[in-house]
């Protein structure tokens, strides 16, 4: 679209100035796009030049130290132990010592069975009476995870290796300028100050990495695996299979035998239609019944929100399972509506397909209403109250009040939460796990989906009823994609989330 | 204009807002009833006398705490009970100490791969808790908490991963002004006796929105808890074990006595959470807000 000056625009009719603002909205769109694109080369060039950076500085520091950092790139603390900080080279020392301790007696072995995760599941022996006797060998599963916490363990020691080469390289330029390096004492003392935040950040660290990276890694490298109900250690062995399964479960031939790309593809759609509508529903209606509550004039205000609040205090497994049974067949709400006459046949809200996915999201509305009610609640409160005077003078009516200044307001307060409750849209487990359990069940889906499941629902119903464990990492994988791209997208549209700093 | 034009058009006017307010008065009375329906259905059910099925009507014929003298007695209900409270104990006290030392490190400290930190946490958060918690569930397995085991298993991983969960915290002292850090320091105060001394008082609201968000949030959760304690009927958490009494082979037998538990669990929980509904409010709001 043409650029227009101001003064043009400034002297378009109103209808027409909406039109150019909407034209200009979409025709930005590609530039956005390829600014993202853009940015992708630039960030891999940062990543490679960073690297580049690291090696050289730890090159330079093997020219430039003398003998004691020299040596102490082989023997960690040698350094330290003859700069007077015998604290840290007893800690860099035992590290090391630890590090080859296990990679001598356990890691190398852990490493070198990880090509093939294991040879021989079981062997039969017959012992001294002729009776066969199995005794399990290798197994696959704890092969692959003893190798990835082996990894670990090497990344650890590695980024222990730089530190303690730093610190040498530290120390010495200290020491020839004349100052005495820190004492074991302050580095102590200086962990309650300026280095407060590593003590702060250690154990929450640990904890992410032992119970959310390495399994994260680990589930990642399963996908490329064969791990399923028929390689199920220790009776069997599983093992690389490379891409295959990404190949099964993205295939664009849909009549093949395996119908997981159909599946996938269905439950995929009904994910993002879920996502979005469960998200835009929620809000408009949670903003509309925050307003008429909001209302001048309008008691009981506190009643109101009190009860409505109730649902998200109650624990989600006892009201959502309760409701699915009132709206099962031989569930309350048929019976009524059979004794009231209304309908002579009960009505299959939760087993017919497209019933039930209505349900779920006019039951999500029951959920989610009362969160976004109490959001928009605190944001309608500061929204400056001269603006709805002025609009009030200048003769605006209630509707015209809303459309130029409450819900452009909200819009730009509440647009990052927006994205955040979209991506936990799709990550909802609780409503229609507890609500249908992904029924009804039908025969043209893979894998024990059902019409209702979502992508997470169906991970789980993979992994806990069917052990199709490396289906189940492909698509985590593949909801990680579509969660990554949404946000990357939507992070590089909007400015408020930026600019952290801006906000203190 | 007569004056007497202006006087109708005022009392129109006035007129048209009390008819608004009365269509409003309506509506919210008739949500606030859609909204109760639920829970007037359950403790009917739960105190309901006659036939553990569902029945084809609402009101019970006879009133009777029957319900409750089975599940205390002849279920595992009273020893799930107690697995989801001491759970929800120790997250409460695990995850405010990690949340609150992650959102002050990463609001009041500027360090390097600070902002790298948060990029890898908003990643790792991308990825569906599920798919790690298999692998999770293998680790834990290795070390021995599962199945029988799994109540420490299960605080252990919650307070394992509630690093990440620092958002809303770190918005609260974001907002906190850094000239009162600053004049401390000036003063001599450590990094850890501004963190105690002066942060700690001010966030007051935020600590009990902590700790209130991790008591309660075990009490809900049937993801991890049936993974962990799969097949190990002891060690289920309330939801999990509720949950059978659902399934097609016990709800003849079980349905109010499912809605007794529900009501059991619920009560506690929500007179907390309606207690403290402030801090939630407040909690909420802020994060929402601040992204």
């Amino acid at each position: 679209m043409k650029q227009m000056t101001e003064l043009d625009y400034l002297g378009l009719p109103p209808a027409k100035k909406k039109l150019y603002s909407i034209g200009r909205f979409f025709a930005a769109i590609p530039g956005w796009l390829l600014n993202l694109l853009k940015k992708i080369p630039q960030g891999f060039k940062k990543f490679f030049c960073g690297i580049g950076r690291f090696f050289k500085g730890i090159g330079t520091i093997f020219k430039e130290g003398d003998f004691k950092t020299r040596l102490s790139f082989i023997i960690m603390g040698f350094g330290q132990f003859f700069r007077r900080q015998i604290g840290r080279g007893i800690i860099f020392l035992f590290m090391e010592a630890v590090f080859i301790y296990y990679m001598v007696c356990f890691g190398f072995g852990y490493l070198k069975d990880m090509g093939t995760l294991g040879t021989e599941a079981v062997t039969k022996t017959l012992n001294k009476y002729g009776l066969e006797v199995l005794t399990y060998k290798d197994n696959s599963l704890k092969i692959l995870l003893y190798g990835v916490l082996t990894i670990f363990i090497i990344i650890g020691f590695i980024w222990t290796w730089v530190i303690n080469i730093r610190q040498n390289a530290l120390a010495q330029k200290l020491i020839e300028e004349g100052v005495r390096p820190k004492s074991f004492k302050q580095d102590v003392k200086s962990l309650g100050d300026e280095q407060y935040y590593k003590t702060l950040l250690a154990v929450p660290l640990l904890g992410i990495v032992i119970f959310t990276v390495i399994p994260i890694f680990f589930m990642i490298l399963i996908a490329f695996t064969n791990y399923d109900y028929s390689h199920l250690p220790p009776e069997k062995l599983f093992g690389w299979v490379g891409f295959e399964n990404f190949r099964t479960m993205l295939a664009t031939d849909v009549s093949g035998s395996s119908k997981f790309s159909f599946t996938f593809r269905e439950i995929l759609i009904w994910t993002m239609i879920w996502a979005l509508v469960a998200t835009f529903s929620n809000y408009f209606l949670g903003m509309f019944i925050a307003i008429c509550i909001n209302k001048k004039g309008i008691k009981f205000k506190k009643v109101f929100r009190t009860i409505l609040v109730m649902t998200i205090a109650v624990p989600q497994f006892v009201s959502l399972l309760l409701v699915s049974k009132m709206f099962a067949d031989e569930g309350i709400v048929n019976s009524i509506l059979q004794k009231l006459s209304i309908i002579s046949d009960k009505i299959g809200f939760m087993t017919t397909p497209t019933l039930a996915k209505i349900m779920v999201l006019v039951i999500n509305l029951w959920v989610g209403i009362p969160y976004l009610m109490l959001i928009t609640t605190g944001v309608l409160m500061n929204i400056p109250a001269d603006l709805y005077e002025s609009a009030k003078i200048d003769g605006a009516s209630g509707i015209k009040q809303f459309t130029k200044i409450t819900l452009p307001y909200m819009l730009f307060v509440t647009g990052p939460y927006l994205l955040t409750s979209f991506t936990a849209n799709i990550n909802n487990f609780n409503v229609i796990y507890l609500l249908t359990a992904g029924a009804p069940k039908t025969m043209a889906y893979e894998g024990g989906a059902g019409q209702t499941d979502l992508l997470i629902t169906w991970l789980y119903t993979l992994t806990m009823t069917n052990n199709d464990y490396k289906m189940a990492a492909v698509i985590g994988i593949l909801v990680f994609l579509v969660v990554a791209v949404i946000s990357l997208i939507v992070y590089n549209l909007s400015p408020a989330m930026k600019n952290e700093e801006d906000f203190q | 204009m007569s004056a007497e034009n202006k006087k109708t058009k005022f009392k129109s006017k006035s007129r048209r807002e009390r008819v608004s307010r009365i269509i409003i008065y309506v509506f919210l009375t008739l949500l606030c009833l859609i909204w109760m329906i639920p829970f007037f259905y359950l403790i009917f059910q739960a105190f309901r006398g006659e036939s553990k099925s569902m029945v084809t009507y609402v009101f019970p014929k006879e009133w009777s705490l029957n319900n409750f003298k089975i599940l205390f007695n002849d279920t595992n209900f009273l020893s799930w009970y107690k697995n989801t409270l001491i759970i929800a104990l120790f997250n409460a006290v695990l995850q405010t100490v990690i949340v609150l030392s992650v959102a002050y490190a990463l609001s009041r400290m500027r360090f390097k791969g600070r902002k790298l930190l948060m990029n890898f946490m908003l990643i790792l958060g991308m990825f569906p808790g599920f798919l790690s918690m298999i692998a999770t569930y293998f680790i834990l397995k290795l070390i021995g908490l599962t199945s029988e085991n799994a109540v420490p298993g299960l605080i252990l991983i919650y307070a394992a991963s509630s690093g990440m969960g620092y958002y809303i915290a770190k918005g609260f002292f974001d907002t906190i002004p850094k000239s009162l850090d600053e004049a401390a320091r000036i003063d001599g105060a450590s990094r850890s006796r501004v963190f105690f001394r002066i942060i700690m008082p001010m966030a007051k609201p935020i600590i009990i929105y902590t700790i209130m968000m991790a008591f309660i949030a075990p009490w809900g959760d049937f993801m991890y808890a049936s993974l962990i304690s799969f097949g190990h009927e002891e060690a289920y958490n309330v939801a999990v074990g509720l949950y059978k009494w659902l399934d097609k082979e016990h709800i003849n037998n079980y349905f109010t006595v499912f809605c007794a538990g529900g009501l059991f669990v619920s009560v506690p929980v929500t007179v907390l959470f309606m207690a403290l509904q402030r801090y939630y409010v407040e909690g909420v709001t802020g994060g929402a807000v601040k992204g």
